[in-house]
């Protein structure tokens, strides 16, 4: 399955990932209308953490054995038979926040706007390659095929 | 090869699906003495607070059992087990032979000793079907306000449901404070004076000694101290104890529920137990998910080990998010306590730590990151290079030593 | 008299209805020319601290930003322009030797540009590149005056397009840069030289495809070192500041940069103007032959001179000496670091310089004893094919190198502030420059200018470098005055053979 493999030592702190993010998972996708517009600004759910000039962006790493299917009291979390990725229905999530309690990478979060859910990187659903994936200047985060 | 499973809660679900992980083709029998496919038990108090409609409270898709090619058995109770035979008899006589059995009965509600019980209007609040007798009763009899005995989580969940139904509810604690398996005083009075701001009424240090009724429904109630409350109707939840009748008169061993090992194999060779009903009791969903899942994994023929669990809760409760794991309200030496406390902000935040790793933590308004501090537990770290950035704000993985991080983030285990 | 600020060089345009305040231009500038204001949730930019690298114009997501070229604010004056003016200003302030990077940008004649090219038609067919094989192939080092089956050529570094990296030394350019460097040169199958920063571990294992330098400084220069590389070159000059050594700037010697220099950490690495054992051409032979020594003369020893007055007889003096090929560099050659007033007005042109270096060794009938390779100002395949008519066997390319990293020519390199992560040790900025990325861009670049080459060595009829180098039957100049086209020894356009 595909997964995004990140390289802290490329890593320029520029967080041009987290507005990609936001702007992919928009209704109009233009980050103007996104950033000065009317379309509504979802959460980035992939975020930059920076300490010195060691930085580095974390999005959910699909886990081959993710605690949050296992802790999720809905059924919302679950796993995509074709991509192998971890998705959060939104439709079943009630927001108990059973995942962000056992997320190792705390990279889940409240979404408070309107029905509270958890919000968490779906790897860009349709797309060939991840929003964040595609706008790193320097090839920090990239997308492998691994098994 | 015959798999059975009684249960269909938590574990029994999460057994189905490790044990067709491995074993596409053998034969597994499901048991259930709900007349409902699976549901999830947390969610009965977002149904009693219309905050989802019953089509909703689903846990696993409806074709979840053909899919899984399971014999689907509902509403029968198995009320015998010989193990010698391998055989579980139900309710209506059928016998069911096992190779392979899994005990997952669950928990029943503690039901304590108080004069007038049985009148109309005491419910429970563990299973679905409490929850349909509570909706209808209230509707039928125009129910305007509730005591709630017991103020743990199912009582509380329970009291905000009622409060979202616009009834004035009083919760009665046997201990100094709410919640206070998981919290300190500090989180619980947090929690305390949010829900007295909605009209809760919460009474601690005190117990029911009496249900009195009148024309056969409930009136009101008599504390201890000879109060009276006035109430049309009592939930009880003072909490929950290991279901293992099952295994009552069979050589299986139990302690106050079912031993199990490692393996979550009992004393007797092919049979396992998990979820609620199993000894040590952890009493959560995740726990029920991970212990169901391992033992569905034994009984298929691959060992794994249940590597153990540590308690842990999440609960937002009057719109306060709020998560405890692990030792919260340690007594005796040798613990070290980091607090973060923000009264304008309403967040409070505690780490308990003993010999230089977190043993337990409380986040009441920002649970942030959670998970992280969770697994920090699990692993047992070492937190002294980074102790002084635990509680601040844009903590993260980039606070802990590298070589830990990189290990999380490409090593077995969560990802391969 | 009230103190004069120094009037800003660029301004900083920022289109507000495209700007989403996403504050990467703030966290980005090494200079902090842009600031992020929380009260008015806006981005303000300074522009006087700006420095015109425009990386901020790069990276902003909607292209909001635009660095414009304040326009002169003093009255029009062809004597004093504005950079005078300033520079006056500057030193009247501080009392200090100005300093600046990159090569000289005065506007001397670019004779590159009055040089034109030959194609074939008619008389003698022009060659179609993707028909027919093109030898770009060529050595570097001395050819023997004779040959026959039993002559054994002395080392001869082996490239397979006539260009290389010119010397950089680490400390004037990032670890990444120079990875970047190495590895594309072990892509290509050519070389890039260390410069006279030493060789960091890190850079050993590209050791077949280095030249290292031994410098008037001698940092780093140890045994490992010499037998790191596949080539030794001796630095008397470089182009930028003929005659003075090499700086670097304390704040960009770290403690890499002293463990590989072999000098105290935040000291000023200033090399020596003279080598002070090479006083005399003697001296220089003396060296050649203990290199050559100590490397057991298994490798070729160049020696690397700036383009000056007397180009011509110094080149002589070099060969004679035992120099297995002289590297020229010329005026507007680059550095990291250097006075400005020596930057721009001292050296000659590289042109002039290869065309009177070639004519001098032919006439002395020593040209094959060692190979000339150019450098200064390379700018594109054309001039490469015009430096090797003129007489040079490669060349060293440095600032186009390094602007394919993605240098925008600000001049500020001394400051060790550089943006693009090339000219700095500060680890923040040199995490930008990925070598992965470095080496595929420097690769691309090699590649397609190895294509064009193809393309005119086709047009002129010509299927092997070798046979283009000195012919300068193929050039003919315009523009340029009796006197010019006598000393480049071309004939001007229009004239036949």
């Amino acid at each position: 399955m595909k997964k995004i493999i990140i390289r802290e030592e490329y890593c320029m702190g520029c967080r041009l990932c987290e507005i990609q993010c936001v702007v992919q998972h928009s209704k109009t996708k233009n980050i103007l209308k996104v950033y000065k517009g009317k379309d509504i600004k979802p959460l980035p759910k992939i975020r930059v953490e920076q300490e010195g000039y060691i930085s580095f962006a974390l999005q959910c790493r699909h886990c081959q054995d993710a605690p949050c299917i296992e802790a999720c009291i809905t059924g919302a979390m679950y796993r995509d038979k074709k991509t192998g990725a971890v998705l959060c229905n939104e439709e079943k999530c009630v927001g108990c926040w059973m995942c962000i309690m056992v997320c190792p990478f705390g990279v889940i979060q409240r979404n408070i706007e309107g029905k509270k859910v958890a919000s968490k990187c779906d790897l860009c659903t349709g797309e060939e390659i991840p929003a964040c994936v595609k706008n790193c200047p320097n090839e920090a985060i990239i997308l492998e095929d691994r098994k | 090869m015959n798999y059975v499973i009684i249960g269909n809660s938590a574990s029994g679900i999460a057994a189905v699906e490790s044990i067709r992980e491995i074993d596409k083709e053998n034969k597994i029998i499901l048991i259930s003495d709900e007349p409902y496919l699976n549901y999830s038990r947390p969610l009965i108090s977002y149904l009693l607070g219309k905050k989802i409609t019953v089509d909703k409270i689903n846990y696993r898709e409806e074709n979840f059992y053909k899919e899984n090619k399971v014999d689907l058995i509902l509403n029968k109770k198995a009320i015998k087990l010989d193990v010698e035979r391998k055989t579980v008899t139900l309710s209506d006589k059928q016998k069911i032979f096992f190779d392979k059995l899994l005990i997952s009965t669950g928990g029943s509600p503690i039901i304590p000793e108080i004069k007038g019980l049985h009148s109309n209007g005491v419910f429970t609040f563990t299973k679905l079907s409490d929850e349909q007798k509570i909706e209808s009763y209230i509707k039928k009899n125009k129910v305007k306000n509730a005591v709630v005995i017991g103020g743990g989580l199912i009582g509380l969940k329970a009291t905000e449901a009622l409060i979202e139904l616009k009834m004035k509810v009083t919760i009665i604690e046997l201990a100094n404070r709410i919640l206070s398996s998981t919290f300190d005083k500090k989180a619980s009075d947090i929690i305390k004076n949010s829900l007295e701001k909605i009209g809760c009424k919460i009474i601690t240090e005190n117990t029911v000694a009496e249900i009195k009724e009148k024309s056969g429904r409930v009136t009101e109630i008599v504390l201890k101290d000879k109060t009276k409350i006035k109430t049309d109707m009592v939930i009880l939840a003072i909490g929950v104890r290991p279901n293992i009748e099952l295994v009552k008169n069979t050589p299986i061993k139990t302690n106050r529920g079912v031993i199990v090992d490692k393996f979550m194999q009992t004393n007797i060779k092919d049979i396992y137990s998990a979820g609620d009903c199993c000894e040590p009791t952890i009493a959560i969903w995740p726990v029920a998910v991970k212990q169901g899942k391992i033992a569905g994994y034994n009984m298929a023929g691959l060992k794994k080990e249940f590597g153990g669990a540590v308690a842990k809760n999440s609960v937002e409760l009057c719109g306060i998010p709020t998560i405890s794991v692990g030792e919260t309200c340690p007594t005796g030496e040798g613990f070290e306590i980091l607090e973060y406390n923000s009264e304008e902000k309403n967040i409070y935040k505690k780490i308990i730590i003993k010999n230089n790793r977190i043993v337990g933590f409380i986040f009441v308004g920002d649970i942030e990151k959670a998970g992280i501090y969770t697994n920090l537990i699990k692993d047992k770290i070492d937190i002294t290079g980074f102790k002084q950035h635990l509680l601040k704000e844009d903590f993260g993985l980039i606070n802990l030593p590298k070589e830990y991080r990189k290990h999380l983030v490409t090593g077995m285990g969560i990802e391969i | 008299m009230v103190k004069k600020s120094t009037p800003k060089e660029f301004i900083i345009e920022r289109d507000n209805e495209k700007c989403i305040t996403c504050q990467a231009c703030v966290r980005m500038c090494s200079n902090d020319a842009h600031v992020y204001q929380p009260e008015t949730d806006t981005v303000i930019s300074y522009d006087e601290k700006c420095v015109g690298c425009h990386f901020c114009e790069t990276i902003c997501p909607t292209g909001a930003i635009t660095i414009r070229r304040n326009p002169s604010e003093f009255k029009p004056n062809a004597n004093w322009d504005a950079t005078a003016i300033r520079n006056i200003i500057k030193q009247a302030e501080t009392g200090g030797v100005l300093l600046t990077g990159m090569g000289c940008d005065k506007p001397y004649p670019i004779y590159w540009d009055h040089i034109l090219l030959n194609a074939s038609q008619v008389t003698n067919p022009s060659i179609d590149p993707l028909r027919e094989p093109m030898e770009l192939r060529t050595y570097i080092g001395r050819k023997p005056d004779k040959i026959n089956l039993k002559t054994k050529l002395t080392p001869q570094l082996k490239l397979e397009t006539p260009i290389l990296f010119s010397a950089m030394s680490y400390g004037s350019i990032s670890l990444n840069a120079c990875i970047s460097l190495a590895s594309a040169a072990e892509e290509i199958g050519t070389f890039y030289n260390t410069g006279e920063g030493g060789l960091p571990k890190d850079l050993y294992k590209f050791g077949k495809n280095t030249i290292v330098q031994v410098a008037s400084g001698r940092f780093g220069v140890h045994k490992e070192y010499l037998e790191a590389g596949a080539a030794i070159e001796i630095k008397i000059g470089q182009g930028a500041k003929p005659g003075i050594g090499g700086h670097l700037p304390g704040e960009k010697v770290t403690q890499e940069i002293s463990e590989t220099r072999m000098i105290p950490e935040g000291t000023d690495a200033l090399s020596p103007a003279p080598h002070h054992d090479i006083y005399s051409i003697e001296d220089l032979k003396q060296l050649i032959y203990a290199l050559k020594e100590a490397t057991r003369y298994k490798k070729p020893v160049g020696v690397k001179i700036a383009a000056v007055h007397n180009v011509a007889p110094i080149a002589s003096g070099v060969v004679r000496a035992g120099a297995d090929y002289v590297a020229i560099d010329g005026i507007r050659g680059g550095t990291g670091a250097a006075p400005l007033v020596i930057r721009d007005n001292v050296g000659i042109p590289i042109e002039l310089a290869i065309a009177v270096v070639d004519q001098r060794l032919r006439e002395e009938g020593i040209r094959n004893q060692a190979s000339i390779i150019a450098a200064g100002g390379i700018r594109c395949s054309a001039d490469i094919i015009k430096a090797i008519a003129l007489g040079a066997d490669a060349v060293y390319i440095g600032t186009s190198a390094l602007v394919a990293l993605g240098c925008s020519l600000c001049q500020k390199c001394y400051t060790g502030k550089c943006n693009w992560g090339i000219a700095t040790q500060d680890p923040y900025l040199t995490k930008r420059l990925n070598p992965e990325i470095g080496k595929r861009r420097l690769v691309n670049l090699l590649r397609a200018w190895s294509l064009e080459i193809k393309e005119m060595l086709g047009g002129m009829g010509i299927n092997a470098i070798e046979s283009l180098r000195g012919n300068r039957e193929q050039l003919r100049g315009i523009g340029l005055t009796d006197t010019e086209l006598k000393i480049l020894g071309i004939k001007p356009a229009g004239m036949a053979w």
